[in-house]
């Protein structure tokens, strides 16, 4: 697989993350170097290995449904650029 | 003994719609979203109440704060698993949660937490009746666990949009059906049989006003003939291009954007043009889907497994401990209703709609005539709460109440006109039936002196009818009603019937 110029501005795009025009090249050419390092996995015959999920023989941890959290709405808001009326305040999205 | 439940039926006709080229028929695939009945959320400690201040059901988890790690909340796993019981899928004992990844506004952590490729439950089916031994079998898909978005709010600020994230996290069903519903009335039927189940077994409440029950619909036209030949193959490429109407809340609208939405596409195909796969809106106000391209571009989810939660496993002893508390379901109820109680599949189908009704009505129909009791629950009861407003939850009468009345008719202590004045005071005053009966001298006159005494009163003062009600049997009838005015309507109607025949020499 490899990563050209109009698929690391998508990327970009899509992580919300502004690159400029000219930065564009070498982006794709660092997406392709991470690819290729990641490609020599391939080179592992995998088949019929379970894949692991922990390096711990660990079971997801789970609570009960009780109601713990909440009430706590000014420290919610603290660091929002604009809160109103106990709302975030964003600017306005509309479909 | 349980009796043998009669659960056949025959598939009912899909819908036609006609176009200029010639027939087109409906094929609809739905993916419901049924908020999960727990206290808490998914991932978080906090409540899932509805109508709370603002951001105050929120923790720093559902507000996507930095460093905050989700705890599954097993209530919600139960109840997930509950859900899928109920719709006889299977339960994938090994599940896992893959982040789907989107901005919004309303979705603090950047990507929802949702179970992509390893959902907890897989296949099921739904059987939707659409008449008297006429149902579809809808097969399910999967159901997967995830989390909710939150609200954003529009029309509070011309130039901004406010977010409260009380929803934010909430656990959700996302329930997906294969394309098996055939017409816009067998999809809300879908959507309220889902409900049905789901508030049979506590898993979701299904109010569709508060959003607790959401709907996308998946909607294709096909030529007759098309369908089968899918049905056959499981090969889509017999169907035609679908697309995908978003979030809605009530089966009216359901309804009325499948209808709209075939005839958009047969308008299109039959112009010569196609059909775009996409996602649409449906609006309301002016009865139309409208294309959403806004979430077009978006569609790019980069879903991978949640790094943060480890696979839920979980045993099939806690699955099969679910399984064997599970609740009478619908079907079988109906059926059961109808073997055992002698009641017809619409009188079934109304008394078991909702848990509450169904459980009423067993309890007056214990020990008792189960048609009567029926006939009693369906004309007198639920005729008397629509008129008040009122649930059967909160009945001015208790089923107690309603078969003591049931008992004092077949005692033959009141007859049925007097049964009814008994039931309307009781409705109204809370008082007991007995009681009302004892207290007003209510009883039914069954000795025949004195009905006898008034049969012959009222043909005493009544020559000239006697001699119509001779020439015309049919008109002793109105000597019936005039003794049973003149005791009061307390008189055994029966020994009044015999009598003034006799009387009459009829």
């Amino acid at each position: 697989m490899s990563i050209d110029k109009d698929t690391a501005a998508r990327v970009a795009h899509l992580a919300r993350i502004r690159v400029d025009e000219e930065r564009l090249p070498a982006l794709a050419e660092e997406f392709n170097a991470i690819l290729g390092f990641i490609e020599q996995l391939n080179e592992v015959d995998v088949d019929g290995v379970e894949p692991m999920t922990s390096v711990t023989p660990m079971r997801l941890k789970r609570r009960e449904d009780v109601v713990t959290d909440g009430d706590r709405q000014a420290e919610v808001l603290k660091n929002a650029p604009d809160a109103r009326e106990g709302f975030f305040a964003v600017p306005k999205v509309v479909e | 003994m349980p009796a043998v439940l009669d659960l056949t039926f025959d598939a009912p006709k899909p819908k036609v719609i006609s176009g200029a080229t010639g027939d087109w028929e409906l094929v609809i695939g739905l993916e419901v979203h049924a908020q999960v009945a727990s206290r808490a959320k998914l991932f978080s400690g906090a409540s899932t109440q509805f109508g709370a201040e603002p951001n105050s059901n929120v923790a720093f988890v559902d507000a996507g704060m930095p460093g905050m790690l989700p705890v599954i909340n097993e209530g919600c796993v139960a109840l997930a698993v509950k859900t899928g019981l109920g719709l006889k899928a299977q339960i994938n004992l090994w599940s896992a949660f893959d982040r789907k990844n989107y901005f919004y506004p309303d979705l603090p952590q950047g990507y929802q937490i949702s179970q992509l490729y390893h959902p907890i439950v897989g296949e099921g089916e739904v059987i939707v009746e659409m008449g008297a031994g006429i149902a579809r079998r809808v097969r399910i898909e999967r159901i997967h666990l995830e989390q909710d978005a939150g609200k954003s709010i529009h029309d509070m600020d011309p130039a901004m949009s406010f977010v409260d994230l009380n929803r934010t996290g909430v656990a959700l069903m996302e329930i997906v059906s294969r394309p098996d519903i055939r017409g816009p009335e067998e999809a809300a039927a879908y959507v309220g049989k889902l409900r049905q189940i789901m508030r049979y077994l506590g898993t979701c409440d299904g109010n569709m006003q508060n959003g607790n029950l959401r709907a996308d619909v998946n909607v294709s036209v096909c030529r007759p003939g098309d369908y089968e030949k899918y049905q056959e193959t499981q090969d889509f490429s017999h169907l035609g291009t679908r697309c995908e109407i978003k979030n809605m809340n009530s089966m009216r609208f359901i309804q009325q954007a499948i209808e709209y939405e075939a005839r958009r596409q047969i308008a299109l195909i039959e112009d010569g043009k196609s059909v775009v796969q996409e996602t649409r809106l449906f609006d309301p106000d002016r009865g139309e889907t409208r294309s959403m391209r806004s979430k077009e571009e978006a569609h790019d989810y980069r879903y991978f497994p949640d790094p943060d939660l480890l696979p839920l496993e979980i045993e099939q002893a806690w699955v099969d401990d679910i399984a064997s508390a599970l609740p009478e379901l619908p079907d079988e109820k109906k059926a059961r209703f109808m073997a055992d109680f002698g009641l017809t599949d619409y009188d079934a189908s109304v008394l078991t709609a909702e848990l509450e009704a169904a459980r009423y009505f067993e309890e007056v129909a214990a020990g008792r005539d189960g048609k009567q009791a029926a006939n009693w629950v369906l004309n007198e009861l639920f005729g008397r709460l629509n008129k008040d407003g009122h649930p059967i939850t909160d009945s001015p009468i208790g089923a107690a109440q309603l078969g003591q009345i049931l008992d004092l008719m077949a005692a033959d202590t009141i007859n049925g006109k007097i049964a009814k004045e008994v039931f309307e005071t009781a409705y109204t005053t809370g008082r007991e039936p007995k009681e009302i009966v004892e207290t007003e001298g209510l009883t039914q006159v069954t000795d025949t002196g004195a009905i006898e005494a008034a049969v012959d009163q009222v043909i005493a003062e009544n020559p000239a009818q006697v001699e119509k009600a001779k020439a015309n049997p049919k008109l002793a009838g109105w000597f019936v009603g005039q003794v049973m005015k003149a005791t009061g309507g307390k008189a055994n109607p029966k020994a009044v019937n015999e009598l003034v025949a006799a009387k009459l020499g009829l």
